[in-house]
C-alpha cells in the first residue's frame, strides 16, 4: 500500500481536534457559555479556569470551544451553499455550452474580482450586521470557484467514450450531467471544499473581527482577537490563544485539502 | 565621519522632524489632537454631533457669551451687558474692530441674523429650545444688541455660550458647513474627509498675542488600539476623550505621556422608547432598573473609570442628588415586576452606536437582563443609521448613548417627537418652573426634585457620569481637564 502523505495526516489530525473540540461544545463545555463573571476577570490559568478569563470574566475554554463550534457551522453553511449553488452552475455550463456557459463563466469572472469583505461590508450596510449576511457573503464567494472547478472537470469528462455511449443511447444531457458527470468530477469537488473550508474559516475571523459576522453573546474568534486589542498590555494571552485557534483551523484544512488533492489528481499521482 | 554628508532617507527624515525641531526657534508652534468622532458637517449651528462644538465652538466660531473651565459664564463678543431688573431685557455691548475670517465686519447685524436664522420657523438649529425664551433681537446701534425675553430664563447667558448660539456672518453662513467662517482665533484651514481637520492661528484675531498655537490639526481616530499606536509612535500630541480605559496603566507608566481623568456631562443612559410597548409600562421600565447592577457595569464596561448615576444629572452639579440607590440590583424583583406586566421571557431589541462605551455597555446589559428572563438581541448600528433610525425615527425598543451637553435635563420635556418618546405633562411643568427660576437656591432645590421624578419613572436606564479621559505629551499646558460644555478652547494652549 502506498504511503499517505504527511499533510494528509498532520491535516487530518488537526481537522479532527477541531472538529472533535467543536462537537464537544455541543454538549459540554468546561463553564457554561457566555456566562460572566465580571468580578473575576483576567483571572490566570487555574484547575477551574483551564486558560484563564477574559475581560469580563467568561472562561476562556469555554469561548474558545463555543468559537470553534461557531466557526464550523459557519464554513459549513457557506461552503455547503456555495458550493452546490457553484458545482450546479458548473455543471450547466459545461452540459449547455454556448451563451449560458459564457453566461456563467463571466459570471464567475466578476464575482472574483469582487472582494469577500467589501461584498459582506455591503451586505451589512443595506441589511445590518447579522451572521446570516456573513454566511451569505461568504457563499457568494464560494459559487464562482465552485464554478470552474466544476466546469473545467466535468468539460473533460464529457469526452469520455462512455459519454458519448450514453448520448448514442439517447440520454438528454441534464440525465448525464447527474448519472455519469457528477459522480466523475466529485473527488475535486470535495478537494476544493476542504480547502475552500479553510478559505471560509479565516473569512468568517476577518467578519467577525470588523463586527460584521457573529454577533453578541455568541463568540467567535475573530470577535474574541478584536476584543483582545485594546488589552495586548493587559493581557495579552487573550489575543494569542483565539490567534492560535485560527491558525490550527485554517492550517488543518489547508493541509487536509492539499493531502487529498495529491491523492486523488492522477497527474500528481503519476509524478510520485 | 559621514554626518556631513546625509543620505537621502536621512534628508527625507530631517525634513519630516524639521517643524518639531525648529519648532522653538520659528515659534511654529502646532498641536496635532486625535479625537473619537468624525463629523458630517462643520457647522455648530445647524448640526448635533458633538465634536463639531469640540473643534471649531469658540476655536474658529465664537458666541456672545463664552463658559469656562468651571463653568462660569465670561464675556465674549459681547464685552459687557446690562440686565433689566424683571430679567427680560438684556442689552449687550459687543467688541469693536472684529472682523470675520474672510475679512467681512463684525457687528450688531450679525448678531440679529444670527438669532433670527436660529429662531427662524423651518430653522435646522441642533437645540431650538435655548431661543424660545426670545421674544424679539433688535440692534440699537452697531455695538449694541437688545435682546427682550418673553420669559425669565436663568440659564440664558450659559446657552448664548453654546456652538448653537454661534454669530456667524450673512455672507458665509450657507458655507459654514463646509467652509466654517467665523470670529475665533483659529480660522478653518482644510478638511481631508476620513482623515483630519485642520486649523490655522488667525493673526488678526483681537488677542492674536496671547495665542500661542499656530496650526491645530484634529485627526479622527475611532478605533482605541489605532489611537493607543499613534499615541506611542508620537504623531500625536494629545488624544482627547480615550476611549479605552484599559489601557490607562500603559500610558500611565509611560515617562512621555501626561494622563489627565476629569468630569464631563456626559450621562450614559440605557435609552427606552417611552412611546412604545411595552415601554410605556412603568413597571417594566423599574423591572429593567433592578436588573441592572451598574457597578458590575462600570466594573466590566469601563474599567472602573465612571461615576454611577441614579437620574439624568452629573454628580459633580450643585443639585445632584444621589438616587442610585432607588432600584439596587434586584433580579427578583425586576422578574416580579416583568411577570406583573406580562413580559416576562420575552425578546427586546437593543440598537448600538459604534462608541465603546455603548458596545461594552451592550454585551454587559444583554448577560445582566437574561438573569432576569429577557432576551436582549443586541444590533450594533453606525451613527448615521443611528442618527436617522433612532434619533429621528424613534424606530427603536433600547439603546444606549451619552448625553454630553450641560443643563440638559430640559430633553425629558421635549415632547413626544424627541427620541426618548417621553411625553409627561406633569414634568414639563416642573422644567419650565425650573428653566424660568432665576434664584440659584430655589433652582437647585427644584432640580433635585426634577431628578427624583425622573428616577422614580424610570424613564430610562440611568448607568453612569462619561469620565473625560485625555493622554497628552509632556509639556503641554492649557488643555480643559473636565469638558463643562461640549466646546474645548485651545487659545490658551502652549506646547513646550
Amino acid at each position: 500500500m502506498r504511503r499517505l502523505p504527511a499533510n494528509l495526516i498532520i491535516g487530518g489530525v488537526l481537522v479532527a481536534i477541531v472538529v472533535g473540540v467543536a462537537a464537544l461544545s455541543l454538549v459540554w463545555t468546561p463553564h457554561p457559555e457566555n456566562a460572566m463573571n465580571i468580578r473575576g476577570k483576567f483571572a490566570g490559568p487555574s484547575a477551574t479556569y483551564w486558560l484563564g478569563t477574559d475581560q469580563l470574566g467568561r472562561d476562556l475554554v469555554t469561548q474558545l470551544m463555543a468559537s470553534a463550534r461557531n466557526s464550523m457551522a459557519v464554513a459549513l453553511i457557506a461552503v455547503l451553499l456555495g458550493g452546490s449553488i457553484g458545482t450546479v452552475l458548473g455543471l450547466l455550463a459545461s452540459a449547455i455550452g454556448g451563451w449560458v456557459e459564457d453566461l456563467v463563466m463571466r459570471f464567475a469572472d466578476i464575482s472574483f474580482a469582487f472582494p469577500t469583505l467589501l461584498f459582506a461590508i455591503m451586505l451589512a450596510a443595506v441589511f445590518g450586521p447579522s451572521l446570516q449576511n456573513a454566511i451569505l457573503a461568504i457563499a457568494f464567494i464560494n459559487v464562482p470557484v465552485f464554478a470552474r472547478v466544476a466546469r473545467a472537470s466535468a468539460n473533460q469528462i464529457w469526452t469520455r467514450e462512455y459519454v458519448f455511449a450514453a448520448r448514442a443511447a439517447g440520454m438528454g444531457r441534464f440525465a448525464i450531467s447527474r448519472d455519469h458527470i457528477l459522480p466523475n468530477i466529485a473527488a475535486p469537488v470535495i478537494v476544493q471544499a476542504t480547502i475552500e473550508f479553510a478559505v471560509a474559516i479565516l473569512a468568517e475571523a476577518a467578519l467577525s473581527y470588523l463586527g460584521l459576522g457573529v454577533q453578541p453573546p455568541e463568540s467567535s474568534w475573530g470577535r474574541m482577537l478584536s476584543e483582545a486589542q485594546t488589552l495586548m498590555y493587559l493581557a495579552p494571552q487573550l489575543a494569542i490563544w483565539p490567534g492560535l485557534c485560527i491558525v490550527t483551523a485554517v492550517l488543518g484544512f489547508g493541509l487536509l485539502g492539499d493531502g487529498l488533492r495529491d491523492i486523488t489528481d492522477p497527474r500528481l499521482a503519476r509524478e510520485r | 565621519m559621514r554626518h556631513f554628508v546625509p543620505s537621502l532617507p536621512l534628508a527625507a527624515l530631517v525634513m519630516a522632524l524639521g517643524t518639531g525641531i525648529l519648532a522653538d526657534d520659528a515659534a511654529a508652534a502646532s498641536l496635532v489632537m486625535g479625537i473619537q468622532q468624525e463629523p458630517t458637517s462643520l457647522d455648530p449651528t445647524s448640526d448635533a454631533t458633538a465634536s463639531i462644538d469640540g473643534m471649531l465652538t469658540q476655536n474658529v466660531f465664537e458666541s456672545l457669551t463664552t463658559v469656562n473651565e468651571k463653568g462660569e459664564v465670561l464675556p465674549q463678543l459681547a464685552e459687557s451687558w446690562t440686565v433689566s431688573d424683571d430679567g427680560l431685557t438684556y442689552v449687550f455691548k459687543l467688541v469693536q474692530g472684529t472682523k470675520y475670517h474672510d475679512g467681512t465686519d463684525f457687528n450688531a447685524d450679525d448678531v440679529k441674523f444670527s438669532f433670527d436664522r436660529a429662531m427662524a420657523e423651518g430653522s435646522t438649529n441642533p437645540t431650538k429650545s435655548i431661543f424660545a425664551p426670545i421674544a424679539s433681537v433688535t440692534v440699537i446701534d452697531p455695538n449694541t444688541v437688545e435682546i427682550k425675553l418673553k420669559k425669565k430664563d436663568a440659564f440664558f447667558l450659559f446657552n448664548m455660550a453654546q456652538g448653537d448660539a454661534s454669530i456667524v456672518a450673512s455672507e458665509s453662513a450657507d458655507a459654514n458647513a463646509t467652509t466654517p467662517v467665523g470670529t475665533g482665533p483659529f480660522k478653518y484651514a482644510a478638511w481631508t474627509r476620513g482623515d483630519r481637520l485642520t486649523l490655522e492661528k488667525n493673526a488678526d484675531y483681537r488677542g492674536a498675542g496671547t495665542v500661542a498655537l499656530d496650526k491645530i490639526e484634529f485627526r479622527f481616530i475611532p478605533d482605541a488600539a489605532a489611537a493607543s499606536a499613534a499615541l506611542l509612535a508620537e504623531e500625536l500630541d494629545v488624544y482627547a476623550g480615550f476611549p479605552a480605559p484599559e489601557m490607562l496603566p500603559q500610558f500611565q507608566a509611560d515617562p512621555r505621556f501626561d494622563v489627565t481623568i476629569g468630569s464631563t456631562e456626559a450621562e450614559v443612559i440605557l435609552a427606552m422608547n417611552n412611546s412604545k410597548p411595552p415601554f410605556n409600562d412603568l413597571r417594566v421600565r423599574q423591572g429593567i432598573s433592578y436588573a441592572i447592577d451598574r457597578e458590575e457595569l462600570i466594573d466590566g464596561a469601563m474599567y472602573g473609570q465612571a461615576v454611577p448615576i441614579g437620574s439624568f444629572y452629573p454628580p459633580h452639579g450643585p443639585a445632584y442628588v444621589d438616587l442610585t440607590g432607588m432600584y439596587p440590583h434586584d433580579v427578583a424583583k425586576a422578574k416580579a415586576l416583568f411577570k406583573d406586566a406580562g413580559v416576562e421571557g420575552s425578546t427586546m431589541t437593543l440598537r448600538v452606536p459604534p462608541f465603546s462605551y455603548a458596545t461594552r455597555s451592550a454585551e454587559i446589559i444583554q448577560a445582566q437582563l437574561a438573569e432576569a428572563g429577557i432576551t436582549v438581541k443586541v444590533e450594533n448600528v453606525e451613527w448615521g443609521f443611528w442618527l436617522d433610525e433612532i434619533y429621528k425615527k424613534l424606530n427603536y425598543d433600547m439603546t444606549i448613548i451619552s448625553h454630553p451637553g450641560p443643563n440638559d435635563m430640559g430633553n425629558f420635556a421635549r415632547g413626544p417627537k424627541y427620541f426618548y418618546g417621553y411625553d409627561d405633562a406633569a414634568y414639563n411643568d416642573l422644567w419650565k418652573q425650573i428653566s424660568e427660576e432665576t434664584d440659584a437656591d430655589t433652582r437647585i432645590a427644584l432640580l433635585k426634585k426634577g431628578q427624583t421624578y425622573l428616577a422614580e419613572n424610570a424613564v430610562h436606564g440611568f448607568l453612569f457620569q462619561l469620565p473625560q479621559v485625555n493622554i497628552q505629551k509632556k509639556g503641554i499646558t492649557g488643555l480643559w481637564v473636565s469638558q463643562p460644555v461640549l466646546f474645548r478652547p485651545l487659545a490658551g494652549v502652549k506646547v513646550e
